[in-house]
């Protein structure tokens, strides 16, 4: 027997068992879509939304009111100070005005709807009290593909999906093969364990091409998310992303022997990227001090460079920065497995 | 010609015990050869440092004339292995399975020849995990003879298992062992070495206690019978002087009520014993007689039972 028939039946009887577990298929294919689904339902984008805004009672509080309502766009109770505080904390209103002599504007300035609901109000006011703008100006809006929410949600959950399905299935097979003793049982035939190693990636290669399918194909026909660059180039990323998460699994499963603590240590790994790699919002937010870190993480770097071609339609080239970092942390990943993984 | 296995003072520590205190063994080409010992006796161990599983801390392995450091990948073409309580893939059928073995393999047996020989022909397309711990066993066996090996390792390959899927797995290893394979076998079933080993090894804390054919070892007891009786509440057993001097007995032991005599010649010793009791009016509640089997030795060695652990 040559190299190529083990290492197909390796893979092979890797992917049969795969596609008869259900649950496997489910968090591959279904769950990244349901979470398009409901993230693009929960941030569709909607008309402009009017602003809510709480007048505590008393002297002048009506004719505020009247003021705001015929500059239209508001939403506005008259409530005692307590309700208007109430309101405020609870987020049903973004503002309370007092009214009186100054006008109080009462509001949470971290809360950037609120910061709006002050601008609009104060505008709002000011207008009906009689003042003038002194540059003209005028307004055009767009709402154009590719910069809404779903846009830049789909590439991230590409991302995210690749990562969680190619740190799963990789570290839980390979753990799960070591506890029942499979693992020592091939190692007890003559296969060659580079066989048994790519054997792992592979069958895991032989879902990929679906998975990043499903999800892109859904978000171009169901949101209409474009696909920028070439195909070429998100197929390389998605393989690319996927071997390097494959490496790191295979990382964090080299020497562990129980399925519950490679899931507890499979989730300290992924826990950092959930949060700072961007899939659900932008890494931006975090503090620039945080940023070379951020930059850092392998899943930063595949967002980067998946949204760049879908979104952005960027070549390859010009992506070799966010390329060579997958590179590195998916072969030093791979390396470092090698020479620590425990065989039985 | 090489012996098919031939290791010299092996060794082998996990922390502070000694699993193999410096084992030496030769298996011959085309004998059954059993390693007997209670659980914690280190035949596992033992078995897989010859497999190549396990480093040895000290000592040699040849196997097939060869070494693990030089020629593991063709010393693997020609070893089958089945080890202890492998859980094979769950959800592949057992034709997926035995395949997949097979590719391993230069030469070798067909899968479906394979199937027949462990009788699992019927259950060719269920899935592993719905067979029972026979057929698993029988499974895990075919998958060990898929590549025509010249030696077979089971590591308690009946364990576990009820009479009949025991007798099923004696008759596919004698069937190996007809053809001219060389069969190395641990158990903890006295009657499973007497009945398929050539010779057998006795081990005990990491070392063989004896060693040779059941037949020998079981004369080396010095009797071949036992008669166990168990005497009745309350009533005074003879002294162990008084069994000792009775004739054709040479060995007395008790645990509790029960007594135990290895016995030379069984047509005299009992009657005597009968009468014994009978002049002391003591009453036995219970009486067997057997031949003396390994485990009879096991105990004489050792003062212990082979599973008591």
């Amino acid at each position: 027997m040559g190299y190529l028939a083990p290492l197909w039946q390796l893979t092979v009887s890797r992917f049969r068992e795969q596609l008869r577990q259900p649950e496997v298929l489910f968090w591959v294919f279904a769950f990244p879509l349901l979470l398009a689904i409901a993230l693009g339902l929960a941030f569709r984008n909607r008309p402009a939304d009017v602003i809510h805004v709480a007048i505590v009672a008393g002297p002048g509080a009506d004719s505020l009111a009247a003021r705001l309502d015929a500059a239209g766009g508001f939403d506005v109770s008259v409530l005692s100070t307590p309700a208007a505080n109430d309101r405020l904390r609870s987020g049903g209103a973004a503002l309370v005005v007092e009214p009186g002599t100054p006008i109080v504007y009462r509001f949470d300035p971290t809360r950037s709807e609120s910061r709006l609901a002050r601008l609009a109000t104060n505008d709002a006011l000011q207008r009906a009290s009689g003042r003038h703008d002194v540059l003209t100006t005028r307004n055009r809006t767009v709402t154009e593909r590719g910069s809404r929410y779903i846009d830049f949600l789909i590439p991230g959950l590409l991302g995210f999906n690749l990562m969680g399905t190619g740190m799963w299935g990789v570290g839980y097979s390979v753990v799960d093969a070591r506890r029942r003793k499979l693992m020592k049982r091939l190692l007890a035939s003559p296969i060659r364990r580079s066989q048994y190693l790519l054997s792992f990636i592979m069958a895991r290669l032989v879902l990929l091409g679906p998975e990043v399918a499903v999800l892109v194909g859904f978000g171009a026909i169901a949101f209409g998310v474009p696909l920028r660059g070439s195909i070429l180039s998100l197929a390389f990323l998605s393989l690319l992303g996927a071997m390097c998460f494959a490496g790191i699994g295979l990382l964090t499963a080299s020497r562990v022997q129980t399925v519950e603590a490679v899931s507890g240590l499979m989730n300290v790994v992924m826990m950092p990227m959930w949060v700072f790699s961007g899939v659900f919002f932008s890494s931006e937010n975090f503090p620039a001090e945080m940023q070379p870190f951020i930059k850092a993480l392998p899943l930063t770097a595949l967002n980067d460079a998946l949204r760049a071609v879908m979104l952005e339609g960027s070549s390859l080239a010009a992506l070799a920065a966010p390329v060579a970092i997958c590179v590195a942390w998916g072969g030093i990943s791979f390396a470092v497995a090698l020479r620590v993984f425990r065989w039985r | 010609m090489a012996p098919a296995i031939r290791c010299r003072a092996l060794t082998k520590r996990y922390k502070d015990v000694l699993a193999v205190a410096g084992l030496d063994l030769v298996v011959e080409t085309g004998e059954c050869f059993g390693l007997l010992g209670p659980n914690g006796a280190g035949k596992t161990t033992a078995v897989e440092m010859i497999e190549g599983l396990v480093p040895p801390d000290g000592g040699e392995i040849e196997v097939l004339g060869l070494r693990w450091n030089r020629d593991e990948y063709a010393i693997r073409q020609r070893l089958g292995v089945a080890l202890q309580e492998t859980r094979l893939a769950d959800r592949l059928t057992v034709l997926e399975v035995i395949r997949l073995f097979r590719s391993f393999y230069r030469d070798g047996h067909a899968p479906e020849e394979v199937l027949d020989v462990v009788e699992l022909r019927e259950k060719k397309d269920a899935w592993v995990e719905k067979l029972s711990g026979g057929q698993r066993q029988r499974l895990a066996i075919a998958c060990a003879l898929v590549g025509n090996p010249d030696i077979l390792f089971l590591d308690e390959p009946t364990t576990g298992l009820d009479p009949q899927s025991r007798r099923q797995l004696w008759d596919v290893i004698s069937t190996f062992k007809g053809r001219g394979g060389t069969v190395v076998l641990t158990t903890h079933y006295m009657e499973e070495a007497e009945r398929l080993c050539d010779r057998v090894a006795v081990m005990d804390h990491g070392d063989v206690i004896a060693l040779g054919t059941p037949r020998e070892l079981i004369a080396s007891l010095g009797a071949d019978h036992v008669i166990e009786f168990v005497i009745g509440d309350g009533a005074d057993p003879p002294p162990e002087e008084t069994l000792a001097s009775l004739p054709g007995v040479e060995n007395v032991r008790h645990d509790g009520p029960r007594h135990s005599l290895t016995v030379t010649e069984l047509h005299r010793a009992l009657p005597s014993l009968m009468a014994e009791l009978q002049r002391r009016n003591v009453e036995m509640t219970e009486l067997i007689t057997h031949q003396a089997t390994l485990e009879d030795l096991f105990l004489s060695l050792t003062g212990r039972h082979l599973r008591d652990e």
